[in-house]
């Protein structure tokens, strides 16, 4: 099976996000990066179906400026074959169509058997990608997906659906794949791995030149830090301070213990 | 300006997730602007069901091959509808696994994007959603011609409280009902679906727990839960965990609070080294008292919190389990 995975490199959620001078952003010159939690098992179930064969071929995609790069070098580290960098400055600016129709314009010639990404990305949050790539490909989706199983007839896929319920989908291939995290366990990049992904294919393709037009009919105005929906009574002093009194508030004042 | 509401069903029922659609919907026009939709093989009764709430009109969206969810039937369902109404300026959702599933695709197909998970509606009309898991709110807007496609996050707006209330007609009677027949074929529907199914059988029941100490990543290690379940037990509480702690396999699935696990409302719920987003919240925000403990004062746990003690949480629940043990002595 040829597949391709969709990742998209975001803050690393550890680090503080302070909003930049203008509201319409986040500050990015201090962040550290990772690579999209869900993504990561969208690639995760791409090498385990590559393995489970033996055939075939994994390819990463992903778009955004320059630093990107680092994080299609550790898609590669853990096992895929090449990878496409769509190399773009404005990513925020576009919405979600403006960016699946860049993903698309890049995906479509490689005529995949199988189209994977993260259910929603870790910064913006949309959870759309996936879902607009599949129409604009024309293929058959399934969202939400934990385990991704080859059949004859096409694919059979574990669906998540709310409250601790599941559900199975037999779909045809082509189609595209939203992951949900946690149905593997994550590998790491082995050493062996980052020293070969030195020499596979990352071809970079210039946002552009790629013809995927249309102006954004969403636009993101303006960030704010948000309102606090209650008013939380911060317990201060050493942690043995704070327990003491937590548990005093507890007893006298909310009246739970 | 028309409102077009698709209301989700389960089990025969509408969702109390499409009502709070409802309340925001009223937010983007009067009831008699709003065209409330239910789509399914049989809807006579959900159609019944929506008539009795402050709407313009009902359409009973109706085919046989609709009587299962599928993203390609239910995009083409509403689709045509769309082209069929007339002049659509709003079409509101429930945000809710099946919307997610298809109202991104439904909406590309007309050259719109979806704004998803909405939490507020304001003046403009702007719409905040939040942005890194909760940390920031970002408002959008919508511009250019056509339909505006918006989902709303659920206990977001309520429907209790919304302008008029959500329990009566917009008229004297119910609201008028008609029904709309899609062109569906066979052939369009591409994906097979099976029955849902549970993984195993439950053997915790956190809907009926009154305190819940519940853990998150800042906890690091699997062998750190050990700490916290000693609080559990001082504090006469089940532990459960955020998503991240039951995806390591850590703690069972059924332990998990969110959007995708359980939803509780215990009179006490304590979380640890959790952030707090939004699929976590959405979980738990019900408590009667919520307190947080993380290392990081501006995470939105803090912003739903009754208590919180900003601190190392490896510090800080020994010495609650220690606090809560002398003063039961």
């Amino acid at each position: 099976m040829k597949i391709i995975v969709a990742i998209k490199q975001v803050p690393d959620r550890d680090t503080p996000v302070r909003i930049a001078p203008g509201a319409n952003w986040i500050e990015e010159g201090d962040l550290q990066w990772a690579m999209n939690e869900p993504d990561a098992y969208a690639l995760e179930e791409a090498l385990l179906l590559k393995e489970s064969t033996g055939v075939g071929e994994v390819i990463v995609v992903s778009a955004g400026p320059e630093r990107v790069g680092s994080t299609i070098r550790e898609a590669l580290a853990k096992g895929a074959d090449r990878a496409i960098h769509i190399l773009c400055d404005d990513l925020n600016g576009r919405d979600a169509l403006g960016m699946a129709r860049l993903l698309a314009v890049a995906i479509k010639p490689e005529n995949p058997d199988l189209v994977l990404t993260g259910l929603q990305s870790e910064d913006v949050g949309l959870g759309q990608t996936g879902v607009i790539l599949a129409e604009l490909l024309g293929l058959p989706h399934a969202t939400m997906i934990l385990h991704v199983e080859k059949t004859d007839a096409g694919l059979k896929v574990k669906r998540e659906l709310e409250e601790g319920w599941f559900q199975s989908i037999e779909l045809p291939t082509p189609a595209v794949l939203t992951v949900q995290s946690g149905g593997n366990k994550l590998r790491y990049a082995t050493l062996m791995g980052i020293k070969r992904a030195k020499t596979k294919e990352l071809r970079v393709v210039n946002a552009a030149e790629i013809d995927a037009d249309g102006a954004p009919t969403v636009v993101l105005e303006q960030i704010s830090a948000p309102k606090k929906q209650k008013s939380t009574q911060i317990l201060p002093g050493s942690a043995k301070e704070a327990a003491v009194a937590l548990v005093e508030r507890l007893k006298t004042e909310a009246r739970v213990l | 300006m028309n409102v077009l509401l698709v209301l989700e069903e389960s089990d025969g029922k509408i969702k109390r997730a499409s009502w709070e659609a409802l309340a925001a919907a009223q937010r983007l026009g009067p009831a008699e602007s709003i065209t409330a939709v239910v789509i399914g093989a049989q809807t006579e009764a959900l159609a019944a069901e929506a008539a009795t709430k402050p709407v313009g009109k009902v359409v009973r969206v109706e085919h046989p091959l609709l009587a299962q969810y599928t993203a390609d039937g239910f995009s083409a369902a509403i689709e045509q509808l769309l082209q069929n109404q007339g002049a659509t300026k709003w079409v509101v959702f429930p945000h809710t696994y099946q919307v997610r599933d298809y109202a991104p695709a439904l909406a590309s197909r007309m050259g719109q994007v979806l704004i998803g998970d909405v939490v507020a509606i304001e003046d403009g009309p702007t719409f905040v959603r939040q942005l890194m898991q909760g940390r920031l709110n970002g408002t959008y807007r919508h511009s250019g011609n056509g339909p505006c496609f918006v989902s709303v996050q659920a206990g977001a707006f309520r429907p209790d409280t919304s302008v008029g209330g959500i329990d009566s007609p917009a008229n004297a009677g119910p609201a008028p009902i008609t029904t709309f027949t899609p062109t569906i074929d066979a052939a369009q529907i591409r994906t097979k679906p099976g029955a849902p199914f549970r993984a195993s059988a439950q053997t915790v029941d956190l809907g009926s727990a009154q305190r819940i100490v519940s853990v998150g990543r800042g906890i690091k290690e699997a062998q750190n839960l050990l700490m916290v379940q000693e609080l559990a037990t001082a504090l006469g509480a089940e532990l459960a965990a955020s998503r991240p702690i039951c995806d390591n396999g850590w703690l069972p699935m059924e332990r998990q609070v969110g959007s995708s696990g359980q939803t509780v409302a215990p009179r006490l719920y304590l979380a640890v080294g959790i952030s707090g987003a939004i699929q976590h919240l959405v979980g738990m925000k019900g408590s009667q008292c919520i307190v947080a403990i993380n290392k990081d004062p501006d995470a939105p746990i803090f912003e739903v919190a009754d208590y919180g003690i900003v601190g190392d949480l490896f510090e800080v629940v020994p010495a609650l389990t220690e606090a809560l043990k002398a003063a039961k002595q």
